[in-house]
């Protein structure tokens, strides 16, 4: 039986690396984005925002990404990140489209936020050649962007993203724009990179089913401004393989999950 | 070689040869008009005394081409530095954007004929004709520059802030590089512009000497009812804007082949 729980910060069992309280977001034209989000990020989570377009998803990730500022609340990092060296060390980021370089190759786009840094030369290279490898892209190391398809694209996005080897991967709805096929094959590669490197992950998608299929946890929330109005614990096991695609399972979370977004919309309006 | 590959061989070689094929119909006809009209060299030289002018009076022509294409390449680099360099500067602040803008483009709506006199008072010929070139070159260079490092990528933008990328990071690693396919739009229209505007300064300015381009060359053989020269000097004029055209669409090619769509050949 599917658990069910209404949303609260304590609801992750282990240890948070990133805590937001309160946090309201107001833009300069007065549109109210996120109205008091509260939001705890376990170590070693998949954990999906979900809602319909426009309810604050992407500016939370933003947020946590420091990208942009809240109005008010507060966002804490169980980690000192001050003392972790740069800024955005330990964030990865995948947009929604691919966000590449078209001038350069897929290695050089991939080495994007090591040579930044200045990485030497040396160092790059090796790990440039584990991430590409990693995506199963090491063919297409010297192509350029627009010789790709969508799908590749998409995964020298999430190569550049864990290039290096970040704590946080911030997801913003990667797979929206790719067909279905596409679509579930990214899903499967994402889990067993999941497994694989032990990645925290945030993942905002405004798809029950994927939410479903990838999370252990997902936070459903209200449209603008975005609150959390339920979280969901998905307690399949992992692997998660095609077979739990098409189980009962898999269908009941998904009536969950689609119910309470359903009433999510509902308290809003 | 497949079905297609030929299809588009023969395209190529249509390419060149149509334009060719205009090119000596339109001399046959030239000449045929000339010579059934018995037209005197006064009136309209034929192209074969236009070829012979040409050959016999090179010492004096390429010297004056000599002259023309050293102030339009030295407008057109003052064009494009200024261009570029002006562009990155509005692209940094508002406030000098605003301030100047309008007077770029004050200065490009204002004929360059009419300016051209006005900078002969205040400046020496030479400094004059470059100052010409130079108007006219260089906004295209700064309007097509300006756009494309107002068009670059916003999440890209985001992710060289997420690394914490330096100012010279984001200019030369991002900017640029993305605003370089409308960069080179703006170049190649300068590099035409560059003529017109030396031909257009030394045609007013029309004091001759050792030193005078080609365009007063023109000018000086139509006083002296020289249309043979006259028409020599414009066909020099043509070819160096041609070769200035290939050159510059030869750079555009080579440096976005690998990856902009416009030099990207598709196969349909």
């Amino acid at each position: 039986m599917p658990s069910d729980f209404p949303s609260s910060p304590r609801s992750a069992a282990r240890p948070s690396i990133v805590a937001l309280r309160g946090v309201t977001k107001t833009f300069a034209n007065g549109t109210q984005a996120l109205g008091g989000l509260d939001l705890d990020v376990a170590a070693g989570e998949f954990v999906s925002l979900l809602g319909p377009s426009g309810c604050g998803k992407s500016t939370a990730l933003r947020l946590i990404a420091g990208l942009s500022e809240p109005s008010s609340g507060e966002i804490t990092w169980a980690i000192d990140r001050a003392a972790a060296a740069p800024r955005g060390r330990d964030i990865g980021f995948v947009f929604q489209e691919p966000t590449l370089m078209p001038w350069t190759t897929v290695a050089r786009n991939v080495a994007l936020p090591l040579d930044l840094r200045h990485t030497p030369e040396a160092d790059v290279t090796p790990r440039v050649a584990a991430a590409i490898e990693r995506v199963g892209l090491s063919q297409f190391r010297d192509a350029y962007p627009r010789e790709l398809s969508g799908g590749m694209k998409m995964r020298v996005s999430i190569a550049r993203a864990l290039a290096t080897d970040p704590t946080l991967l911030l997801m913003d709805e990667p797979f929206a724009a790719l067909d279905e096929i596409t679509r579930f094959k990214l899903n499967n590669d994402l889990l067993d990179l999941w497994r694989a490197l032990r990645k925290t992950v945030v993942f905002v998608t405004h798809s029950v089913f994927e939410s479903v299929y990838l999370s252990g946890r997902i936070v459903v929330m209200t449209p603008r401004p975005g609150r959390v109005f339920k979280e969901l614990r998905i307690d399949a096991p992992y692997p998660r393989e095609e077979s739990f695609r098409t189980s009962a399972e898999y269908a009941g979370y998904c009536r969950l999950a689609s119910e309470a977004l359903t009433q999510a919309m509902a308290a809003a309006a | 070689m497949s079905a297609p590959e030929r299809a588009t061989e023969r395209e190529r070689a249509l390419r060149i040869a149509l334009p060719v094929a205009t090119l000596l119909l339109g001399v046959a006809i030239w000449h045929l008009v000339v010579t059934i009209f018995a037209l005197p060299p006064y009136v309209l030289p034929g192209p074969g005394l236009v070829a012979k002018t040409l050959v016999e009076d090179w010492a004096l022509l390429s010297e004056s081409l000599r002259v023309t294409l050293v102030t339009t390449l030295e407008g057109f680099a003052l064009a494009v530095v200024g261009g570029i360099g002006l562009a990155i500067l509005f692209n940094l602040s508002r406030v000098v954007e605003y301030s100047l803008y309008p007077y770029a483009v004050i200065l490009q709506v204002t004929p360059v004929l009419a300016i051209a006199p006005l900078l002969l008072i205040y400046m020496s010929q030479q400094g004059a004709v470059l100052a010409c070139a130079w108007i006219v070159a260089f906004f295209p260079v700064l309007a097509n520059t300006t756009l494309g490092l107002n068009s670059v990528d916003h999440n890209l933008v985001d992710l060289y802030r997420l690394y914490g990328a330096s100012f010279d990071q984001v200019l030369f690693r991002l900017k640029l590089p993305s605003a370089l396919p409308q960069m080179l739009a703006g170049i190649r229209i300068a590099g035409g512009l560059s003529l017109v505007g030396a031909v257009v300064a030394e045609l007013a300015a029309g004091s001759g000497g050792a030193g005078s381009g080609l365009a007063f060359r023109i000018s000086e053989a139509s006083y002296r009812l020289n249309f043979p020269r006259m028409f020599a000097a414009l066909i020099l004029l043509s070819v160096a804007g041609i070769v200035i055209y290939f050159a510059l669409a030869g750079l555009s090619y080579l440096l976005l082949r690998r990856w902009h769509e416009s030099a990207v050949s598709r196969e349909r």
